[in-house]
């Protein structure tokens, strides 16, 4: 595995910035630069680039889709959430259209976000393009078949140029897969997600989203550890503040900055990516998340190693 | 774990100590229950003073809030007071500031609470 690329990591919701949203990011860009003047266009870039990340940027929108990218030529990719529309575009772009190529999607669950990009996923209409999608849940292809059919979608699921394929998989069984082993697991939310491992000879990855922990299990806990153990990347749902997750918004089946942190922790994970964001959330709300997750980070590392922290956005590219 | 009492203008105070996590929180729970039973409409409210307290976890703070949720059902009073700064940042990043009744100090939660 070589790097993973986010194109997607909004939760429940795509969400767009509003014409306010840009106006206030203007003004405190306007604000920064006032008094100082540039030589050159390399001189403002560097500017921009110490901006405050809400100001000069924006964790996107999109729903969540993640692309991992191996070092075959088959592509993976966990979820069809609206992501996967900038994700197939990049691919045509990449590959052009009489050059088939194989997909394979692993699939957290049926809920709306997690699939309603598939539809919008360029390379599904093209012929000679093969789609494997994998996942646990049994009734996944009639899922994808329902979103594409009238009258929830004017184009049938019939109309896919490409060839596309179920592979229904079982939890904690591992799968040799694009040359990476892939292992599912179960998770707690509302009919069923499922996480996935994905492990090459150097790296490791954990896709763990739309994932609740109650906090009232030893062996849960143990199972989490277990499933995170020293991976390079896990992302994680981190949707809620704990106390949302465990009063107002216990049983929604998300979780928690502190609860990723601590997981992490244990399981010797070299780095955590905050996903599956809340789409209440704007840039500062989730750039203050991210500040306080390092913080907390660092005040409990005394018993671990360090743990890198970072937010997930709609077009990072993290090198594994 | 042990929770020493005490009372202090018609506060029940229980000292909880040390760190509350994957590893303590069972026994944090199992000693916190019997004082949450009585804490109940009428009865004086409960402390719990934290100011020995070095860490807690989620499992740790999940237990409070349970701890509260059933005072707060039986029209008893529940309240945390004497944080470290410490583990006053880990009631901020988790928003547990907002949903717990939380005290500087144990004289300033008897001085609300105590009659």
């Amino acid at each position: 595995m070589k790097k993973v690329i986010f194109w997607g990591t909004r939760g429940s919701l795509p969400v767009a910035q509003s014409a306010e949203d840009v106006r206030q990011k203007i003004i405190a860009a306007l604000k920064a630069a006032e008094g100082k003047s540039y030589r050159n266009a390399a001189a403002l870039n560097s500017f921009v680039d110490q901006l405050p990340f809400a100001t000069r940027g924006t964790f996107g929108g999109n729903s969540a889709c993640v692309e991992i990218v191996g070092s075959g030529p088959e592509h993976l990719i966990c979820d069809m959430g609206s992501g996967a529309r900038p994700l197939g575009q990049a691919k045509i772009a990449t590959y052009g259209a009489p050059n088939p190529q194989t997909y394979h999607i692993f699939i957290s669950h049926l809920h709306w976000d997690h699939l309603m990009g598939f539809p919008f996923f360029a390379p599904m209409y093209i012929p000679g393009n093969r789609i494997i999608i994998h996942g646990c849940h049994p009734r996944i292809e009639e899922a994808f078949r329902l979103q594409m059919s009238a009258p929830c979608f004017p184009v049938d699921y019939s109309q896919a140029g490409a060839k596309i394929e179920f592979d229904i998989m079982t939890p904690g069984k591992t799968q040799y897969i694009a040359g990476l082993n892939v292992t599912p697991k179960l998770q707690l939310h509302a009919g069923d997600s499922y996480g996935y491992r994905f492990d090459s000879i150097e790296r490791s990855v954990v896709y763990s989203t739309d994932s609740e922990h109650k906090l009232d299990s030893q062996d849960e806990h143990e199972a989490f550890v277990k499933f995170f153990s020293k991976a390079d990347l896990v992302i994680f749902d981190a949707m809620y503040s704990l106390a949302e997750a465990v009063s107002v918004k216990a049983d929604w089946g998300h979780s928690s900055n502190m609860v990723g942190v601590e997981l992490c922790q244990a399981a010797q994970a070299k780095r955590l990516a905050l996903f599956h964001h809340e789409p209440m959330h704007d840039d500062k709300q989730l750039s203050r998340l991210l500040s306080e997750t390092r913080r907390l980070e660092e005040i409990t590392r005394a018993n671990f190693g360090p743990l890198e922290v970072i937010s997930a956005y709609d077009g990072l590219i993290v090198d594994l | 774990m042990n929770l020493p009492l005490r009372e202090q203008a018609g506060v029940v105070i229980a000292a909880a100590s040390g760190r509350i996590d994957h590893a303590s929180a069972d026994a944090f729970n199992l000693a916190l229950e019997p004082l949450i039973k009585t804490c109940v409409g009428g009865s004086k409210p409960l402390v719990l003073d934290f100011s020995g307290v070095d860490y807690i976890s989620s499992v740790g703070l999940r237990a409070l809030m349970m701890a509260s949720r059933q005072a707060k059902g039986q029209k008893g009073v529940f309240a945390i007071a004497g944080m470290q700064p410490l583990v006053q940042e880990v009631f901020t990043i988790s928003r547990f500031n907002l949903i717990m009744p939380c005290y500087l100090s144990v004289a300033a939660a008897c001085q609300v609470l105590g009659s």
